[in-house]
């Protein structure tokens, strides 16, 4: 059976894996790496709790095959905070509660922190068109739109 | 056990050799967003995988005096971000944008949606509306067809044995030239269009319209130009009564089904009423240019 | 915009503040481990073959080829499942049934629904699991299917269960059937009513079945070892009832099976049940290895059980002045393939708000062939208070009386009952209503094509069992553990309450949820019952800390123990010459002094109280393609108490959407074989963040006289009304009358060109 042998740079870290043609980037940071903070809610690109940031652009793992990330940049959850140093998205989800059960919190990490790469002051609106991607179904995401406006305004005043 | 393999040539001609040999079962892949999805779902079973990402051709923009060529292996991200691009074209860039999500538009392909086939494919009315082209390598050299010609039925496409479409190409639009897609869902993101519509109007200096395009997706088994619509518009002003048989033409045109995603009435009516919301939008950006 | 209205006017260290939760770094950092994240060592991969037909006979099973794979170290099949006799009558509000239990997890003699399981495989790669599935060979006969309840409730309808014959109707049926049950409930002279009212209204309702939409797929993992004893990591809100449904199930002492509930991505309600957990120990003791079982997306849809689709008949009698004078309700409930929808619930919810004095409600509970319906958030409640509330609304406008003032004069008091005599206390539902007449979103000016519409809604929360643990450690820290999978913030509350009562720091607290084989018995996370049943057990475990805490002060002080009092985290003493002693300085004594100090209670929770949301939205309505497009949305709802608001406000946020999905587009698409269409969230569509706007949030706090802080639950009334605050919004926006939900576009579109006019 023949597998492909990649390196990756995977929060920082060079990282070594081999995989089959058919597996997903999804699959190998759970399965292979044992790195679960990226989460499988649908495996078909329609929920975005697998959401990474790859080569700088947001992406759904589950739609993103191993064997094509030789050189590839990654960023997943486990590498957002800095030692026990939360980013000021995550520590703004806790503040605003914008989490319940948690478990699509990864992927609206990435995904609001690619936003605000891209975007530093986007509008309420600009907000949730580019969370759209990502499902939530405790909190009606109001929570969370707030949680990422409030982490724009830190994050300029603090880089300004 | 079928073992799939995996391949990343980069010339189009080591693409094509690898493409020509159907004993592998090879299919193009380019952002996966249709094929990982179809391959997990075991709706295909390719024996191996063509990623055509390292090719130099598919993945580039070449914006010329008389010509634009956007690669097929070009992200729906990449082309929004081309401010160029999205004031030449801004239909065919609005319908790369609309597809799935942010993180989706990071990986679909312009080419990729074309190919899939989906009736409903948002870039196909754009594409058509826009006149484009797709340039195609294969066995026998490189061919350009008008994209609505390559449309056989959902999900095929008339590529044969080898091909693989480059990039497309788009004449230079003329001045006063304006364009734009809308699609019906029922959220406000995240679904499969239920009705496409994509047009492209040339005015004149006195205001009436000198040619038109109007391409409907979703509502017939492939997306297609609404040929009437160029016989309405051109010579006349956008008044109430060429809207409304701009809306009658577009109805007529719909050959659509019944499905999860909407009514055979439903659909007949509301392509009627994208398309005269479509043409206005085109119309005032023409105007503008 | 968030507030709360504390008509009671105390003063909290802890409850009622917005305090950071417990579980928060793990989960904003990926650390949590959720069902699928935990690893054993040696693990197989467990698959499930699935039915392809919606209804058919199971004439044989072949596994041997799929056992012969290499790989594969375990098959199961019905053989491996202990059958179980039929329950019979009287039957209790809620069905347990063994019989249809062990028939659901595998099928039996008929698979009933598309995604029926019918074998399972344990194998050591997900690889191989998968392809052995395909090797086993099933040979059906299919057989027609109904999949609409009230289709299935006609005499010609296919049959489901020949054993099965409609229960509460007289003479007794010698034909079987697919309504199991049918039950009613009524009060005073329903035709008296109705010859005294000036209007009558009638209309007709239906809704489609709705998944409850958890993010995170089933995931468990079962390990059985030589000696019978069986451990299981399962997503789940009630490990307890998994043990005890396993046990049961297969006929293992329940002591054998210690069940851990890992961290879990959304239930509400819908991962109370069994469905892999049998499979994977089964396999798990045939291989002798661990097993891991996780559902695809897909395996949800067809496999876990949605809330019931419903048809309904509303009708209903006033005066001129606005008094109800009569109310009659029919309901006809989907169970899926096996009995038992939350009929009772219905019948409870219809007009449970209003002291009408002549009111009945019946309701079928229907077997069709879709799967198994489960628990969702107030279960039977959103579907009856659709049909009432938009008949009220309707006497409303009929009657030119405001909407609010309507249901004011109707209001059903404190110390009133509901329909079907469950007693109230003390209730804020008068205070609900005025707090909506005086909000700004009741008056905002309305633009074109908008909408407004409202509905109330009422829930009465669960108590029941729970158990909780607490332990002083040596420095003064407190160690709480209950048994409660925390599904919406519960460790958060939990901490509040213990930090409340003792007067000390919320770090000083660490909650924790606990296997079963470490604790007492605690029933589900559900009901809406956490904060209040389990909260209460908290309280009373700290009390019992307090008091020894107390005593030891009264040792070490040598005083009477009745000369001692806990104020502020501190042991003291109105006796003069003794300093006060801190919680870290008496647990320092504690070991030398007598032992280690801990509290325990172990209650069955009465008292609770019934909670009213009321909910107002904008929507508006292109009238050109019926597209529906929510503008504002307030929820005003009464909490009792608070104790984390942040908490509180996200429950009622998230319970509207989920109503918003269900009112506008979330239903279940089949085609004429019964195959489901949309087993994914493409097709299956919840609202995403761009659809929404800001949810606003008005707690209203009129406490529960039964709970020490006053606590109602507030998980599921927020659902109660929503569909029909929506629907009612809809309505109002395009003129027409609406009752069928969901209201898609082409619903909406062709109202507004056919439908039937507001006025009529």
């Amino acid at each position: 059976m023949s597998k492909y042998l990649v390196t990756a740079n995977i929060n920082g870290d060079e990282v070594d894996f081999a995989c089959h043609a058919d597996q997903t980037l999804m699959e190998i940071l759970r399965e292979n790496l044992n790195m679960t903070g990226t989460k499988n809610g649908c495996g078909s690109g329609d929920c975005g709790a697998c959401t990474v940031i790859m080569n700088g652009r947001p992406v759904n793992s589950c739609l993103v095959l191993g064997a094509e990330l030789q050189g590839a940049e990654i960023e997943t959850i486990e590498g957002m905070s800095k030692g026990n140093e939360l980013h000021p998205l995550q520590q703004k989800f806790l503040d605003h509660a914008a989490l319940q059960c948690g478990i699509c919190t990864p992927g609206f990490l990435n995904m609001a922190k690619s936003l605000l790469e891209k975007n530093p002051d986007p509008t309420e609106t600009e907000v949730r068109y580019a969370l759209a991607g990502n499902l939530c179904r405790c909190t009606g995401y109001d929570k969370i739109v707030r949680a990422v406006l409030d982490a724009a305004e830190e994050m300029r005043t603090t880089s300004s | 056990m079928n073992e799939m393999r995996y391949e990343a040539p980069e010339t189009i001609e080591a693409a094509i050799a690898l493409l020509v040999a159907q004993e592998h079962q090879p299919r193009v892949f380019a952002g996966g967003t249709d094929l990982i999805v179809q391959l997990k779902a075991e709706m295909i079973e390719p024996g191996m995988l063509v990623d055509i990402k390292k090719i130099k051709e598919p993945r580039e923009i070449i914006i010329s005096a008389e010509e634009i060529s956007i690669g097929s292996a070009v992200s729906g991200a990449e082309i929004g971000e081309n401010a160029e691009l999205k004031a030449l074209f801004p239909g065919v860039v609005e319908s790369v944008q609309l597809i799935g999500s942010d993180q989706v538009q990071g990986r679909a392909t312009i080419g990729g949606n074309f190919c899939n086939a989906s009736p409903a494919a948002d870039s196909v009315p754009a594409l058509i509306a826009a006149n484009a082209k797709a340039v195609i390598a294969g066995p026998d050299g490189v061919r350009k067809v008008d994209v609505a010609d390559l449309l056989v039925k959902p999900g095929q496409t008339s590529l044969t044995t080898g091909e693989f479409i480059v990039s497309f190409v788009f004449p230079r639009p003329p001045k006063n030239t304006g364009e734009a897609y809308l699609r019906f869902i029922p959220r406000t993101e995240m679904d499969i269009a239920v009705v496409g519509a994509g047009v492209s109007v040339t005015l004149n200096p006195d205001g009436t319209c000198a040619a038109a395009r109007l391409a409907l997706g979703a509502v017939a088994p492939t997306a297609r130009l609404v040929e009437p619509a160029s016989d309405i518009l051109v010579g006349n002003k956008l008044e109430e009564g060429v809207l409304a048989d701009l809306a009658a033409a577009a109805s007529a045109a719909c050959q659509p089904i019944d499905d999860k995603r909407g009514t055979i009435e439903f659909r007949t009516k509301v392509a009627g009423v994208l398309a005269c919301r479509a043409t206005k939008i085109a119309w005032e950006r023409a105007e503008k240019n | 915009m968030n507030e709360i209205k504390d008509l009671s006017k105390t003063n909290y260290k802890w409850v009622g503040k917005r305090t950071r939760r417990p579980d928060g770094p793990d989960k904003v950092t990926g650390r949590a481990q959720y069902g699928d994240d935990i690893v054993m060592p040696g693990m197989l991969c467990g698959k499930i073959l699935r039915s392809p037909h919606a209804h058919a006979k199971i004439l044989s099973i072949d596994t041997s080829k799929a056992e012969a794979l290499k790989g594969v170290k375990a098959v199961v099949t019905h053989k491996d499942i202990p059958d179980h006799a039929l329950l019979e009558p009287p039957y209790g509000p809620v069905i347990a049934d063994f019989h249809d239990i062990a028939r659901n997890v595998l099928a039996r003699e008929k698979v009933l629904y598309d995604g029926h399981a019918v074998a399972a495989v344990a194998a050591t790669s997900e690889r191989i699991a998968s392809a052995a599935i395909k090797l086993i060979e099933v040979e059906y006969e299919i057989l027609p299917h109904v999949l609409d309840p009230f289709e299935a409730a006609q005499p010609d309808a296919p049959v489901l269960h020949d054993h099965q014959f409609t229960n509460g109707v007289t003479p007794a049926p010698d034909k079987p059937s697919n309504v199991f049950r049918v039950v009613s409930t009524e009060r005073g002279d329903l035709e008296a009513g109705f010859a005294d009212a000036d209007i009558i209204v009638e209309r007709e309702f239906n809704s489609k079945p709705v998944h409850q939409g958890y993010i995170e797929p089933q995931a468990l993992i079962a390990s059985a070892s030589e000696d019978g004893a069986v451990e299981l990591w399962t997503t789940t809100q009630g490990h307890f009832v998994i043990r005890g449904l396993c046990a049961r199930l297969l006929n293992i002492d329940m002591s054998k099976i210690r069940v851990t509930a890992s961290e879990i991505g959304g239930g509400f309600g819908g991962k109370n049940n069994l469905y892999a957990e049998p499979l994977a120990i089964r396999l798990s003791q045939k291989s002798g290895k661990p097993v891991r079982m996780v559902m695809s997306r897909s395996d949800v849809f067809r496999g876990t059980g949605p809330a019931s689709g419903t048809y309904s008949r509303i009708r209903m009698g006033a005066k001129k002045d606005g008094t109800i004078v009569a109310a009659e309700a029919e309901i006809y409930n989907q169970a899926g393939a096996f009995k038992g929808s939350p009929v009772g619930r219905s019948l409870d919810s219809f007009f449970s708000s209003y002291a009408i004095v002549n009111a009945k409600a019946t309701a079928y509970d229907v077997c069709v062939n879709r799967p198994k319906v489960a628990a969702y958030r107030a279960p039977g409640a959103p579907m009856a208070t659709l049909g009432a509330e938009l008949t009220i609304n309707e006497i409303a406008e009929k009657l030119n009386i405001d909407p609010i003032d309507l249901r004011l004069k109707n209001a059903v008091q404190d110390g009133g009952e509901s329909l079907c005599g469950v007693k109230y206390g003390r209730i804020g539902l008068t205070e609900v209503l005025e707090a909506v007449k005086n909000h700004p979103h009741y008056s905002a000016p309305l633009k074109a094509n908008q909408g407004r519409g409202f509905a109330l809604g009422y829930w009465m929360h669960g108590g029941g069992l729970s158990s909780v643990n607490a332990n002083l450690l040596d420095d003064g820290t407190v160690a709480v553990a209950t048994g409660n999978p925390d599904i919406g913030g519960s460790r958060s509350s939990m901490r509040v309450m213990a930090a409340e009562e003792l007067g000390v720091e919320l770090e000083t607290v660490k909650p924790v949820v606990a296997d079963t084989a470490s604790m007492g018995y605690s029933h589900l996370t559900a009901g809406s019952r956490t904060t209040f049943a389990t909260g209460l057990a908290v309280i009373n475990s700290i009390r019992e800390i307090i008091e020894k805490l107390c005593a030891l002060a009264a040792k070490k002080w040598d005083i009477p123990v009745d000369d001692v009092t806990w104020e502020a985290g501190q042991a003291v003493t109105h006796r003069d010459g003794f300093d006060s002693l801190t919680l870290k300085q008496l647990a320092g004594m504690a070991t030398k002094m007598g032992g280690p100090i801990a509290g325990h209670s172990e209650i069955n929770a009465g008292g609770a109280g019934a909670a009213f949301s009321a909910q107002l939205v904008d929507v508006e309505v292109d009238p050109e393609t019926g597209l529906s497009s929510v503008k504002r949305y307030t929820i005003i709802q009464d909490a009792g108490r608070a104790i984390s608001p942040d908490y509180v406000e996200g429950q009622m946020q998230g319970g509207a959407v989920q109503g918003i999905g269900w009112a506008l587009n979330e239903e279940y698409f089949y085609d004429d074989e019964g195959h489901l269409l949309n087993s994914g969230f493409l097709d299956y569509r919840m609202p995403v963040a761009s659809d929404l706007p800001m949810i606003d949030t008005v707690i209203i706090e009129v406490p529960n006289p039964n709970h020490p802080y006053g606590v109602r639950g507030v998980g599921e009334p927020p659902l109660v009304p929503a569909p029909a605050a929506v629907a009612n919004a809809v309505e109002n926006a395009i003129g027409r009358k609406l009752g069928s939900l969901p209201l898609s576009p082409p619903k909406v579109l062709a109202a507004i060109e056919t439908g039937t006019p507001r006025g009529d």
